[in-house]
């Protein structure tokens, strides 16, 4: 797009000639509808999309039937038929289904969110598919089979946090997508139907760039694995389960060196004899890795196998491998180019420390608990994160969960990494205040939302007061997702993140004073973002209906498990226990259980 | 609460006047207000039990809340704002009371109000209800008096010492790495002597153990359908622990050559003349040494 600026403007200005006033627009409306089609066909932002699509009616036509990706972040905000009408020639579709909660159990397993109504839509209006992603979706091994059967020309097949399909599903898919570039299966709930359905790839197959079936139950056809590594000499990514022991991974990487992307699965074995020697060799040839991830049940002895990989890596998961801190240090002290680092609170201050002094380029840091309860916790503290925050400059993105903060520890992380744009920080019991001066987390947390400009996701935790959100509703102008919990003290929090947070799309809340007078002074905010929850706080049924006569295009659910009888015998003043409330073009959704009702 | 306001509107000028009753408003006034803004629907309702806070202030009411729900803030509003932080904070005192109404306690009449709609789902038997109050008031004596809300919400969920749902936010899958790996911290101790433990659980095709060493935080898993006999057993155990040992070694001693005091440590695992013994729970839940019964 960057043509000769002399050249367009000469002529423009023959253009522009003999048309006086407003000329460029004129032209433009009189380029021949496949130049806009060429050139819209550069953008590829959603935002960007939307905004050609509002400059007229002519461009909207234009743009929708050009328009090859769609991101649907809420599968219930419109209708299937209304969507693929309005984008025939759709080639990619995303879409998400349970709110974020249900990753931890707050959304009830019955809620619904299946991709059946998706699918169907999709295989009748468009044949021409190649990409669908699914996250935090109910997806039916018929749902497989029918993407299995109804897309020629299939290509990536992405399902993230997803539940209610069996390995059997998945052997529609690999019989039936000959061209299937990307199978990625992270972190679902799969039924295990046997180690066959990978045996469905036909012999012919070889199109695979990445197979991630890393949250597969069961054990894997070895032979067929490897059938496949020769096969798919295209094969970039790689993610196995824990089934696969270190041996096995030996034979897997001679066949393929050239991975970029490799999940080990279980990091032991059985049979020792020569293996050390066998996997050092292996992981030397693969000198193209620059992700490593798995390391289920990781003995520490193996991992000098993997040195000579390590300068290249960019990626390191380590969030499942259960080693002590002098070990992590060992290795991860090699990865001098790492950007991001997943680790067990196992890595410890000390470990902590090392990663600052030694990856210089890290751009992501998550620290999982190993035990959240141990009645001797791990030595993991606001050390740790001050630390790699100080030593590491290009620092964007924190997960940390510890026991202890402090607000100077917050202040000073700010200071050190004000190019954050995702902040999240559990400290894990509710309500602790800073340990140094029992006082409020406000001061540490207003710290990072006014230094850091460009955070766009904010978890808080610990002991918190309504100031800390007037701060956030004041400076967090790109904060997008926001979760709360255990916190505030009155119905002010609410209202001064309502009112204030002009980028926020989406917000979490749980276990917080907040109730009926901000959520419907703010009622209007709602219909500008995607989705609010909000569980065990202060929220009464008659709100909820107050807020759905008010707001129709809001759909406006209560999820209550523990009461019998129907909602609507309910007095108004009936405490809400889980709210769910998000804009939508489709109406109320048909497919609701019986814990759920739309107001 | 009350005489506060009324002090307050004595005191303040006009502005002020109409934050006092801004003040009310953050309280959980819920149907006044609101049914003003959204067109008096179902306004009577929506009063539940609750006495509007003083009459001569609904008009002003009204235009406040007018004014909040338009979408622009208007300078007005925001210095408004400025000021319902001091009345955010006098609330505090105040929703503890109604809280301890909804726990089933009307002893506290001075409470201001009735009952807002309260955060308390009625869960909670009196018996709880009234630990939970002395858990607060406990609290209460070491914290800010700020703290009083949030001192209601932390011991109504730590009040047993069984987790929250959902929280920490961890997802269920690493969760269950953690509650596995939590079985490591629950070791036995027998006579001074160490041992270690297995947990069996079957998998398709292996036969999976889990093993925890008594003082090592870390279990591994091995197959035992990979070996053929007690000896082979135990030289992988030993092999598997070992690292992990000399670094407890490291740690708690740290002496030299503690390469060779794991090892020493790991001698003897069968026959149980060493510093550990192999040890496992039948399906009893009954301790049984390793080797007692022929390997099949």
């Amino acid at each position: 797009m960057s043509a000769p600026k002399a050249d367009d403007d000469a002529e423009l200005d023959k253009l522009s000639a003999g048309m006086g006033s407003g000329a460029v627009w004129v032209t433009a409306a009189m380029f021949p509808e496949e130049v806009l089609e060429y050139v819209f066909s550069f953008v590829e932002a959603d935002a960007d999309r939307n905004a050609i699509s509002l400059v007229c009616r002519g461009w909207y036509r234009i743009e929708r039937r050009c328009r090859r990706r769609i991101f649907i972040g809420n599968c219930y905000s419109v209708s299937p038929e209304m969507a693929l009408r309005r984008f025939p020639e759709v080639r990619a579709v995303v879409i998400k289904g349970k709110p974020h909660f249900a990753d931890f159990n707050l959304v009830p397993s019955d809620w619904g969110g299946g991709a059946d109504a998706w699918v169907e839509s999709l295989a009748e209006a468009c044949p021409q598919l190649e990409e669908l992603r699914f996250k935090r979706m109910v997806v039916t091994d018929d749902c497989l089979e029918l993407i299995g059967r109804s897309f020629r020309n299939f290509k990536v097949l992405s399902l993230v946090s997803c539940e209610g399909f069996s390995t059997a599903g998945l052997g529609y898919v690999a019989a039936n997508c000959r061209n299937l570039r990307e199978l990625d299966l992270l972190e679902n709930d799969i039924e295990d139907n046997g180690i066959h359905w990978l045996s469905h790839f036909p012999e012919s197959f070889t199109s695979l760039t990445s197979l991630n079936i890393s949250s597969l139950d069961g054990e894997i056809n070895f032979s067929v694995l490897e059938r496949l590594m020769i096969s798919c000499s295209k094969l970039k990514t790689l993610r196995l389960n824990h089934s696969v022991p270190l041996d096995r991974l030996a034979n897997i990487l001679c066949k393929a060196p050239h991975l970029v992307d490799l999940g080990t699965g279980r990091f032991s074995a059985d049979f020792r004899l020569g293996l050390f020697e066998k996997l050092d060799s292996s992981f030397k040839a693969c000198r193209n890795l620059k992700s490593l991830s798995g390391f289920y049940d990781a003995v520490p002895a193996y991992l000098p196998s993997i040195y000579s990989v390590c300068n290249g890596l960019i990626s390191l998961n380590l969030s499942y491998a259960t080693m002590r801190s002098a070990e992590l240090i060992k290795l991860i002290t090699q990865c001098k180019h790492l950007q991001r680092l997943w680790v067990m609170d196992l890595i410890e201050d000390a470990g902590l420390e090392a990663v600052a002094s030694s990856c210089k380029l890290l751009d992501e840091l998550r620290v999982f608990p190993i035990d959240p309860y141990a009645a001797e916790p791990v030595s993991l503290t606001e050390r740790g994160l001050v630390a790699v925050s100080a030593g590491c400059p290009m620092l964007r993105s924190v997960l940390y969960f510890c026991r202890q903060m402090t607000n100077a520890a917050l202040i000073t992380v700010a200071m050190n990494s004000p190019n954050l744009t995702c902040f999240r920080l559990c400290i894990i019991d509710p309500h602790t205040p800073d340990y140094l001066t029992q006082q409020p987390l406000d001061i540490g947390f207003g710290a990072v939302v006014k230094t850091c400009k460009n955070l766009s996701r904010l978890s808080l935790s610990g002991l918190l007061t309504d100031r800390v959100f007037e701060t956030i509703g004041a400076h967090a102008h790109h904060v997008k997702m926001l979760s709360v919990a255990f916190a505030g003290d009155s119905d002010a929090g609410l209202h001064y993140i309502l009112s204030g947070c002009r980028s926020l799309k989406k917000l979490e809340i749980r276990d917080c004073p907040f109730g009926d007078k901000a959520l419907l002074a703010n009622a209007a905010k709602l219909e500008t973002m995607r989705s609010l929850w909000m569980s065990s706080c202060s929220v009464s049924l008659g709100a909820c209906r107050l807020l759905a006569e008010r707001m129709p295009r809001l759909n406006v659910e209560v999820i209550d498990e523990r009461r019998g009888g129907p909602l609507e015998s309910r007095p108004n003043d009936c405490p809400v226990e889980k709210l769910y409330i998000y804009r939508t073009l489709a109406g109320p959704r048909s497919d609701m259980p019986t814990c759920v009702w739309t107001v | 609460m009350e005489t506060e306001v009324g002090k307050k509107e004595d005191e303040l000028p006009q502005l002020l006047d109409l934050i006092s009753n801004e003040e009310d408003w953050f309280k959980g006034d819920v149907g006044r207000g609101e049914g003003n803004v959204l067109g008096d629907l179902e306004e009577e309702k929506l009063e539940l039990s609750l006495a509007p806070p003083g009459g001569e202030g609904r008009e002003k009411l009204e235009k406040l809340s007018s004014a909040l729900s338009s979408a622009g803030f208007s300078k007005i509003a925001n210095s408004l704002y400025k000021n319902t932080v001091v009345g955010a904070q006098q609330v505090f005192f105040d929703s503890a009371k109604p809280n301890a109404e909804a726990a089933g306690f009307q002893k506290d009449n001075s409470a201001p109000f009735p009952l807002p709609v309260t955060a308390d789902f009625g869960k909670e038997s009196s018996l709880e209800a009234n630990m939970r109050m002395n858990q607060s008031h406990e609290r209460r004596v070491h914290s800010a008096p700020e703290d009083g809300v949030l001192v209601k919400n932390r011991s109504q969920i730590r009040l047993t010492s069984s987790p929250v749902v959902g929280w920490p936010p961890v997802r269920s899958f690493r969760k269950n790495i953690a509650i596995n790996s939590s079985k490591i911290s629950d070791v036995l101790h027998n006579a001074g002597t160490l041992e270690n433990r297995l947990r069996s659980e079957t998998s398709n095709k292996g036969f999976f153990v889990k093993i925890n060493v008594d003082g090592i935080p870390i279990g591994r898993k091995l197959n035992l359908n990979a070996y053929d006999n007690y000896e082979m057993l135990s030289s992988v155990v030993e092999e598997l622990f070992c690292g992990l040992l000399s670094e407890s070694f490291y740690f708690t001693v740290s002496c030299t050559g503690m390469g060779e005091d794991a090892k020493r440590a790991f001698t003897g695992l069968l026959d149980g003349s060493g510093e550990y013994t192999l040890v496992y729970e039948d399906n009893e839940g009954d301790r049984m040494l390793v080797g007692d019964v022929p390997w099949e």
